[in-house]
């Protein structure tokens, strides 16, 4: 019987082995659906790709994450077929695997300090995850899922109640992380979501084709399953403010990760024509309203046949490839940099490109122009790198003279989001910097106010999924050390 | 979940709801409004506060028919619910105390202008009121009106009641006669907001008006329903609804407001075709 041996025996690590590539949907056909480009490892797949794994004795890759999954055990147990194990370990540190195998940059962290990426390349960490979190969900019963809180170490077993309340204002990746890690402390938590489903960006801005709507109801079903309450249509500063929540509501301690709030616009002329989106408009529509279903649905969307997209991070990528899925002609994406200062994730930036976005680099809009108070083009300016600015990246110069118009019927505006002012207006004692966001702790998510912790957008401004997530972990940390001195 | 406590068609095509919602009844004040999204398909609308009651913990809210959405809602009874109402949304109205102020409300405007006119006579201001609407047949909340007005004038388009003018005859005769006003509100169609706005501006009157933008989440985050007001960008959710009606730029809110016209049209057509609604005729 060699072969059984042979399994109980740990597989040799192969690095020399390429990357174990992920499945995609044709560019060709998934340009035009909403379903997921990226369709996931198969078993077969996620073994060969953990057999690379060299299970470091010093690994580097958990460092890089920013919620600290133990990166090794997952990896390992991948390697013993123990997919559900693995899961169950990711979830310790981590309570949305599914959402950050899809979504997390880690190129630039985990996969980053990978010490397989120093002669090979590194292993793909994100692509693990994901398998096993939707393998975890495919495998078990999900009263199964809904009765275990992933307790693979002491570190989840759920201390008996402590008596203590906190608040969770917004339920996106802070917020739900923030959540779900009281939760598992004890603590009796109500997580406050102000729109009419929970997720934030992820539910609202990530589209349905980086990320399906079910997996992220699933993460934050699991979230509820360890007995947090989630509030809809919670409009914290309106319906509550927080000292409503910490007097008469009786809350201990208040976590705040509303997220980053206002649209930006440019201040150029034509900005408020019909057809002039902000990409967290044109996104609310398409993902959290479903208007790409339209009339099914009853959220209507205006998406023309040639569509210009301003700005180069994940959501204008997302926002030019939702256009191209609602049956836009053209879709040219405006940058005022060049390729190589693109904000967004490359495996973005290369999507884009094979779904046939037309990239307008070096290039700043100067105005909209309109026809009977709808779009008709969009007149831009050519740009050249000049000196570094402060942030290291050379400051954009227009070029005299080289404007062109590009004919548009539709423009969406992609270039950032400023606070919400509703929740620090509202709040006295709430120190706020000058631009409107919360100062906190960026250790802790200590804000001035006492009891009061915030964390994600609100605190940093846009920012990725696992640094909201990261925050929230250390603020429910913070939260619990505050709440034994009470 | 929350429930229709009571229904009343108050005139054509024009329905009263009562609505139970405790927490934000609480919490609101005149001049605010609520989002609202009838079931798991439906699109969120933004709906003015015509009435409120802490005791009760109830909002009334006023409607037309004039979409799906509003056709659907008109379709529903006592004892149905809707699935999301948020709020409640907005910055509240400024209630001056004893001074003498005008209020005006046109068609269904009407409604959203009967909460501050009470606010205004409870804060013991001398409260003149103008109301109008098209014809006889789509007026309402004249009496509820008339109880918190000092001084009281209708008007209909086409004279089947009150006097045949438009709103904008007896406003002006209201300035010129009472020279110490200190502050118009006006609240109705864009154009009817436009023209009082024209009227008030020679007398130098502060004139605020409630503006009804698109609205998909109604917290600041969408950026949908942007306004032009003193030549700046404002979002009506957060930074209003009223806003200075001698700064707006009406042209541009009623382009605005046509931006789905085409949309509208189609899922309207779409719901008749399908189901359609029972209850009206078509």
């Amino acid at each position: 019987m060699p072969d059984e041996v042979k399994d109980t025996k740990k597989p040799a690590p192969t690095p020399r082995q390429p990357r174990t590539p992920m499945p995609e949907q044709p560019a060709e056909k998934r340009r035009r659906n909403f379903q997921e480009v990226a369709l996931g490892y198969t078993e077969v797949d996620a073994l060969k790709e953990a057999s690379r794994c060299l299970q470091c004795k010093k690994p580097k890759c958990q460092e890089g994450c920013p919620v600290n999954v133990d990166i090794p055990t997952f990896v390992g147990l991948i390697k013993e077929k123990k997919y559900i194990e693995a899961a169950k370990a990711i979830k310790v540190d981590n309570a949305l695997p599914a959402v950050c195998g899809r979504v997390c940059p880690q190129e630039s962290q985990c996969e980053s300090l990978c010490l397989l990426g120093k002669r090979f390349e590194p292993a793909a960490i994100g692509r693990l995850e994901r398998f096993v979190a939707d393998y975890e969900a495919n495998h078990s019963n999900p009263a199964d899922i809904s009765s275990e809180t992933g307790d693979t170490s002491d570190k989840n077993k759920k201390d008996r109640p402590s008596g203590y309340k906190v608040a969770v204002i917004g339920s996106g990746p802070a917020g739900l992380t923030c959540a779900s890690d009281l939760a598992k402390l004890g603590h009796e938590v109500t997580m406050f979501e102000a729109l009419h489903k929970p997720g934030g960006v992820l539910i609202y801005g990530i589209p349905e084709f980086r990320l399906p709507k079910a997996i992220v109801q699933r993460e934050v079903a699991y979230i509820e399953s360890l007995g947090v309450e989630l509030r809809v249509n919670s409009v914290i500063g309106n319906l509550f403010t927080i000292d409503d929540l910490m007097s008469e509501m009786d809350y201990n301690a208040v976590f705040i990760a509303n997220g980053a709030g206002f649209p930006m616009f440019m201040n150029i002329p034509g900005e408020n024509l019909n057809g002039v989106y902000s990409a967290n408009e044109f996104l609310t529509r398409a993902n959290l309203m479903k208007a790409y279903l339209f009339p099914e649905y009853d959220t209507p969307i205006n998406c023309g046949n040639k569509v210009a997209v301003v700005g180069g991070g994940n959501v204008a990528m997302d926002s030019a490839r939702v256009s191209m899925r609602l049956g836009a002609e053209h879709v040219y994406l405006v940058y005022r940099r060049s390729d190589e200062e693109l904000p967004a994730r490359r495996e973005e930036v290369h999507h884009a490109k094979e779904e046939g976005i037309e990239f307008k680099l070096l290039t700043n809009p100067v105005e909209i122009i309109g026809e009977n108070g709808a779009v008709k083009a969009i007149k831009c300016i050519e740009m050249e790198l000049g000196e570094p600015d402060d942030s290291g990246r050379r400051r954009p110069v227009p070029k005299k003279g080289s404007e062109f118009t590009l004919d548009v019927d539709t423009v969406i505006m992609s270039i950032g989001t400023s606070a919400n002012p509703l929740i620090g207006a509202s709040t006295p004692g709430l120190e706020l910097n000058k631009r409107g966001y919360i100062v906190a702790d960026e250790e802790n998510g200590k804000t001035t106010k006492k009891g009061v912790y915030a964390g994600g957008d609100i605190v940093t401004g846009s920012a990725t999924v696992i640094a909201a997530m990261g925050a929230g972990k250390r603020s429910a940390a913070a939260i619990h050390e505050y709440l034994q001195t009470q | 979940m929350f429930k229709i406590i009571e229904k009343e068609e108050l005139a054509h095509t024009i329905y009263m709801m009562r609505l139970d919602v405790p927490d934000i009844a609480s919490k609101a004040r005149a001049g605010q409004f609520l989002v609202i999204r009838l079931n798991e398909t439906g699109e969120r609308i933004p709906l003015t506060i015509a009435d409120y009651d802490c005791d009760n913990g109830t909002i009334d809210i006023v409607f037309q028919v004039v979409g799906k959405t509003t056709e659907q809602l008109s379709c529903m009874e006592i004892g149905d619910s809707i699935q999301d109402i948020a709020g409640p949304m907005g910055k509240a109205s400024h209630i001056p105390q004893d001074e003498k102020v005008v209020v005006v409300g046109g068609g269904v405007g009407i409604a959203p202008i009967y909460p501050i006119t009470r606010a205004f006579h409870e804060a013991g201001n001398h409260v003149i009121g103008i109301i109008g609407a098209r014809s006889e047949n789509l007026l309402i909340y004249e009496d509820k009106m008339k109880e918190v007005c000092d001084e009281f004038h209708l008007t209909t388009d086409d004279g089947t009641k009150g006097r045949c003018s438009l709103v904008t005859a007896p406003l002006t005769e209201v300035l010129e006669k009472n020279k110490d006003v200190k502050l118009v509100v006006v609240i109705g169609p864009g154009i009817m907001m436009k023209c009082c706005a024209e009227a008030t501006k020679p007398f130098g009157v502060k004139t605020m008006v409630s503006l009804n933008s698109i609205m998909v989440d109604g917290t600041g985050m969408c950026g949908a329903c942007r306004v032009e007001v003193g030549g700046e960008t404002k979002f009506a959710c957060a930074d209003g609804p009223e806003f200075d009606g001698h700064q707006v730029n009406f042209g541009l809110l009623m382009d605005r407001l046509r931006a789905y016209t085409g949309k509208e049209k189609q899922a309207l057509d779409d719901f008749h075709s399908k189901d359609g609604c029972k209850c009206q005729t078509k």
